[in-house]
C-alpha cells in the first residue's frame, strides 16, 4: 500500500483494533455479514430440531418420547407430546425459519458481504445503520427463542386473529409467549427497514466508476430488489404486529369482533379478522420473494460461472426479478380465497397470481440456456445450483394449482400448500444459501471447503428434500389438513399412514445429513487448505481482492469496471474468463 | 457428478408420473357437481403442469449428462441469449397459465357469484372450539331467528324458544341432507375462525366471528361423508371432526319428521 493511501484518502474510516470493535460491535460490512449468517445458522438448526420433533409426532402420535418429556414437562403428559406443544413447535419453527433464516441469511448475510465488494465499495452506505440491524435482528431472535420457552405460541407464523389476539380463554398457548412473539417480530421488522435503507442507498450511491446498473452482477439485483420488498412490505407488517398487540393487551378491537368462549362473551366492537389476514399477507406474500430472489441471483450467478458461460439474457434475468418484485405487491390475496373476503376480488387475485409464472418461467429457460452448450464443472456451489433449478420448477409448479381459486377451494390448507411452499420458499430458498456458503466460504475464510464431504451432503439432501416435500402434494391431493396434531381421527385419512411414516423417515434422515455439512465447515475452518484469490476463475469483483478481503476491501486501491459481469469463454481472450476489472476488449456484443 | 444429477432427476420424473398416474392415495370420491368439475381443472392442470414439469426437469437432466466439462482448453459456446426464444417463451407460458386461471373461474363464480336455486334447504352451521353444530328448519321449513345471546350457555348455538318458527326446528351434531337437492350452508363462528371442509365435497369455507357467510352444495350420491376443521383453531384443532348424511329424499322426511323440535 502507497503513502496517500495510508493517509486515509480513500478509506472514510480506519479498521478497529479492539476485539470487541472489531469482531462483535464491527461497522465492517464483513464481519456484520458473517454475523448474520452465524445467527441464521443457529436458527435453522434450532427450527430444523423443532420440525424433527413434529415428525415424530406424525408419524408415531401416540409414542412415549421420556428424553424429550424431561426436556420439555409441560409439553408432555407422560412422554405422549400434547397437541398444543405439537403446535407450539410448528409455529415457531415456521416464524424462525421465515425471518432469521430466509430472510436473514440470505439478505443479512450474504448480501451484506458481498453487495458493496461486487459493486467496488469499500462498505454499505451507512456502516454503523448496518451494525444496528443486525443487534436489532439479534434481540428479535432472543425474544424469539424466549415465546418458545415460555409456552409458545400455538397459531402458526400467520397469528390468525382471534385465535392471536383472544388472549389465555381460547385455550393454551395464548399467554405471555404470543406477547414475547409478535414483539420479536415487530423488532425484526424495524432491523429489516434499516437493512433495506441501506441496501437500496449502497447500492444506488455506491457504484464504482463502470459499474453501471446494467452490468452489476444478478445477485446484486436481487439483493436491491429483496431490499426494495423488504422497505415496502415490513412496514404493514410492523404496523398490524403493534395493532394485534394493542387488541391483545389493551383491550382495543381491531382485529377482534365480540365473541364468546365457553360461555363468556369476550366484549369487541369493530374488530375484524379478515383485516389481519390483509395487513398480514400484503406483506407475507412478497416475504417469499425476500426469500427466494437471492437464491435466484446467486444460482444465476453460479450457473454462469461453473457453466463457463455467460448467463442466457442478462436484461431478461434483471427484468424478471424486478417483475417478480412488482408482481409480488398484488396477489396476497390467493392466501385469502376461502377466507370470506368478497369472492369477485378473488377473480382478479387468481389472475394476477398466475401471470407471475411467467417471469419465474423466463428465469428457468434462461438457466437452460446458460447451461446448454457449457463446459460444466461439477464444483460444490454449482451442484446446489443445478438442485435449486430442479428445485424452484418443482416448487413453483405447485403455485399453479394453487392460484387457481376453485382448486383452492379443496386444496387450500392442506399438505399440497405445505410442500408447495417448502419445495420453494423453503428448500430451494436453503440451496440457494448452501450454494452460496460453498461458493463464498473461501472468500469469507480464506479456506476451502472438502469438496468430497459436499458431494456426499448434496446427495443425499437432494434426494432427501424430495422424499420430504413431494410426497406432501400426494397427501395433499388425498385432502389431509395441515396443522393437525394427529391424522388418527378422520377416517378418510386412515390409508396415509405409511405416506405420512415414510416422510418422517425421510425428513430424519436428511436432517441427520446435515451434520455432515456441519463438520464440512468445522473441519474446513479449521484445517481446509488456503483458498486462493479466485480458486473459481470467476469474474466479478470479489475475486479480485485476497480472500479474505482487507478492511476496506481493495486494499486501498479503487477499482474500475470495463465489462459486465458474466464473461466466460470469450473467443480469442487469453483465457476462458475475463473479470469485470480487466482492462481487455471483449466483443462488443456476444449476440 | 454431472451424471448422477442427471440420473437423479431421471428417476426423480419417472417416479413423480408413477404415483401422479397411479393415484395411490386418491382423496374421497368427489359426490357433487363442484367437486366433478374442480376434478376435472385439477386434471387438465396436472396435464400442463406435468408437461412443463418433466419437460424442464428432463431438459435439465440432459444438459448435465451432456455439456460436462470435457478435454482440459475447451471451451463453452459464447452466447448472450436469444431475444426472439425469449419472446416466444413469455408469450406461450403467459397465455397458458392464464388461460388457466380463466377457466378455473367457473366453479368459482357458480358457488360464490350466482343465485342459490329456490328449492335449496337451508342449514345454519355454527362452528365453535372444537364442535360442529347443524341447525334445521324442522318440518316447517323456516328457521327460527338466531338469539347470540343465549350463547352464553356453552352448549347453547341460539335456537330460540320463544320465536315460534324455532319450535320445531333441529340442532344436530351431524349434517343430514337430501340427495340432488341444494342445500344453503350459512356460516358462523362463536369464537375463533374455523373453516368447513368437506373433502368429497371439494369444498372449504372459512366460519368467520361477527361474519355469516353462506355456500351451497349439491350432493349427487347417498351416503355419509367426513366433514372436518381446515382453519388451526386451537389444540385439538385437529379432532374438530362431523359428518355429512347424504340420504335419500324420503329417508330425509322420515329423519326431519322424526327428529322436529329436537334442539
Amino acid at each position: 500500500m502507497s503513502d496517500t493511501h495510508a493517509e486515509g484518502a480513500v478509506h472514510h474510516h480506519q479498521p478497529p483494533s479492539g476485539f470487541i470493535r472489531k469482531y462483535i460491535f464491527s461497522i465492517d460490512h464483513k464481519v456484520i455479514g458473517i454475523q448474520y449468517w452465524c445467527l441464521a445458522l443457529f436458527a435453522v438448526t434450532f427450527g430444523m430440531l423443532l420440525s424433527l420433533m413434529m415428525r415424530l409426532k406424525l408419524a408415531w402420535p401416540n409414542a412415549k418420547w421420556t428424553m424429550l418429556g424431561t426436556l420439555f414437562p409441560n409439553g408432555f403428559q407422560d412422554g405422549v407430546m400434547k397437541p398444543e406443544f405439537y403446535l407450539s413447535l410448528l409455529t415457531i419453527h415456521g416464524t424462525m425459519m421465515v425471518f432469521f433464516v430466509l430472510t436473514t441469511a440470505p439478505q443479512g448475510g450474504f448480501g451484506n458481504y458481498f453487495l458493496p465488494i461486487q459493486i467496488g465499495a469499500d462498505d454499505m452506505a451507512f456502516p454503523r445503520l448496518n451494525m444496528m440491524s443486525f443487534w436489532v435482528t439479534f434481540v428479535g431472535l432472543v425474544f424469539m427463542v424466549a415465546s418458545f420457552f415460555v409456552g409458545g405460541p400455538i397459531g402458526g407464523w400467520t397469528g390468525y386473529a382471534p385465535l392471536s389476539s383472544a388472549g389465555v380463554v381460547t385455550g393454551p398457548g395464548q399467554g405471555l409467549g404470543v406477547d414475547l412473539w409478535i414483539i420479536s417480530i415487530a423488532i425484526f421488522c424495524i432491523a429489516s427497514l434499516l437493512g433495506a435503507l441501506n441496501f437500496i442507498t449502497t447500492t444506488l450511491n455506491m457504484r464504482v466508476k463502470g459499474m453501471s446498473l446494467m452490468r452489476m452482477p444478478l445477485t446484486c439485483w436481487a439483493w436491491f430488489t429483496t431490499a426494495i420488498l423488504s422497505l415496502l412490505s415490513f412496514p404493514v407488517l410492523l404496523g398490524a404486529g403493534l395493532l394485534l398487540l394493542l387488541d391483545r393487551n389493551a383491550g382495543t378491537s381491531f382485529f377482534t369482533p365480540s365473541i364468546w368462549v365457553t360461555g363468556v362473551l369476550q366484549k369487541h366492537q369493530g374488530g375484524s379478522p379478515i383485516l389481519w389476514q390483509h395487513l398480514f399477507w400484503f406483506f407475507g406474500h412478497p416475504e417469499v420473494y425476500i426469500a427466494i430472489l437471492p437464491g435466484m441471483g446467486l444460482a444465476s450467478q453460479v450457473l454462469s460461472t461453473f457453466a463457463r458461460k455467460p448467463i442466457f439474457g442478462y436484461r431478461a434475468m434483471a427484468y424478471a426479478i424486478l417483475a417478480i418484485g412488482l408482481l409480488g405487491f398484488f396477489v396476497w390475496g390467493h392466501h385469502m380465497f376461502i377466507s370470506g373476503m368478497n369472492p369477485s376480488t378473488g377473480l382478479v387475485f387468481s389472475l394476477i397470481t398466475l401471470t407471475i409464472g411467467v417471469p419465474s418461467a423466463i428465469k428457468t429457460f434462461n438457466w437452460l440456456g446458460t447451461l446448454w452448450g457449457a463446459k460444466i464443472r461439477f464444483q460444490s456451489p454449482m451442484l446446489f445450483a443445478v438442485g435449486f433449478v430442479s428445485l424452484f420448477v418443482s416448487g413453483g409448479l405447485g403455485g399453479i394449482f394453487l392460484g387457481q381459486t376453485s382448486i383452492d377451494l379443496f386444496l387450500h390448507d392442506t399438505y399440497f400448500v405445505v410442500g408447495h411452499f417448502h419445495l420453494i420458499m423453503g428448500v430451494a430458498a436453503i440451496f440457494g444459501m448452501f450454494a452460496g456458503t460453498y461458493y463464498w466460504f473461501p472468500k469469507m475464510f480464506g479456506k476451502m471447503m472438502n469438496e468430497g464431504l459436499a458431494k456426499v451432503h448434496f446427495t443425499i439432501t437432494f434426494i432427501g428434500v424430495y422424499c420430504i416435500f413431494l410426497p406432501m402434494h400426494l397427501l395433499g391431493m388425498a385432502g389431509q389438513p395441515r396443522r393437525y396434531a394427529q391424522f388418527t381421527e378422520l377416517p378418510y385419512l386412515q390409508h396415509l399412514e405409511p405416506l405420512n411414516l415414510f416422510l418422517s423417515i425421510a425428513a430424519i434422515v436428511t436432517i441427520s445429513a446435515q451434520l455432515i455439512f456441519f463438520v464440512n465447515l468445522a473441519y474446513s475452518l479449521l484445517k481446509g487448505p488456503k483458498a486462493a484469490d479466485n480458486p473459481w476463475e470467476s469474474t466479478t469483483l470479489e475475486w479480485s481482492v485476497p480472500s479474505p478481503p482487507p478492511f476496506d476491501n481493495f486494499g486501498g486501491k479503487i477499482p474500475v469496471v470495463y465489462h459486465g459481469p458474466y464473461e466466460y469463454s470469450v473467443p480469442g481472450a487469453a483465457e476462458d474468463f475475463i473479470m469485470q476489472t480487466s482492462p481487455e476488449t471483449v466483443p462488443a456484443s456476444g449476440h | 457428478m454431472g451424471r448422477i444429477i442427471g440420473a437423479l432427476l431421471f428417476i426423480l420424473t419417472i417416479l413423480s408420473v408413477v404415483f401422479v398416474v397411479m393415484n395411490y392415495w386418491p382423496p374421497p370420491e368427489a359426490v357433487n357437481g363442484m367437486g366433478h368439475a374442480i376434478d376435472a381443472q385439477f386434471a387438465r392442470t396436472m396435464v400442463v403442469v406435468g408437461v412443463a414439469f418433466i419437460l424442464a426437469q428432463v431438459a435439465l437432466g440432459y444438459i448435465l449428462f451432456r455439456f460436462g466439462a470435457g478435454k482440459k482448453g475447451e471451451r463453452a459456446a459464447y452466447s448472450h441469449g436469444n431475444n426472439r426464444l425469449e419472446v416466444v417463451w413469455t408469450i406461450v407460458t403467459a397465455v397458458v397459465f392464464v388461460t388457466l386461471g380463466v377457466m378455473a373461474q367457473k366453479v368459482w363464480a357458480e358457488l360464490h357469484l350466482s343465485a342459490i336455486p329456490a328449492d335449496a334447504i337451508t342449514y345454519e352451521v355454527t362452528a365453535q372450539q372444537f364442535v360442529w353444530k347443524f341447525h334445521h328448519a324442522g318440518p316447517d321449513g323456516k328457521v327460527g331467528k338466531l338469539n347470540m345471546d343465549l350463547w352464553k350457555d356453552p352448549d347453547s348455538f341460539g335456537v330460540d324458544d320463544r320465536d315460534p318458527d324455532a319450535k320445531d326446528d333441529i340442532v344436530s351434531a351431524t349434517m343430514v341432507v337430501p340427495v340432488n337437492r341444494p342445500v344453503r350452508v350459512v356460516l358462523r363462528s362463536k369464537d375463533v375462525i374455523h373453516s368447513f371442509f368437506v373433502p368429497a365435497f371439494r369444498l372449504k369455507q372459512d366460519a368467520v366471528p361477527g361474519m355469516t357467510i353462506t355456500i351451497h352444495f349439491t350432493a349427487d350420491k347417498i351416503g355419509e361423508y367426513d366433514l372436518t376443521c381446515a382453519e388451526l383453531c386451537g389444540m385439538f384443532h385437529y379432532n374438530m371432526k362431523s359428518k355429512v348424511i347424504v340420504k335419500s329424499e324420503q329417508d330425509y322426511q322420515k329423519w326431519v319428521a322424526d327428529m322436529a323440535g329436537n334442539h
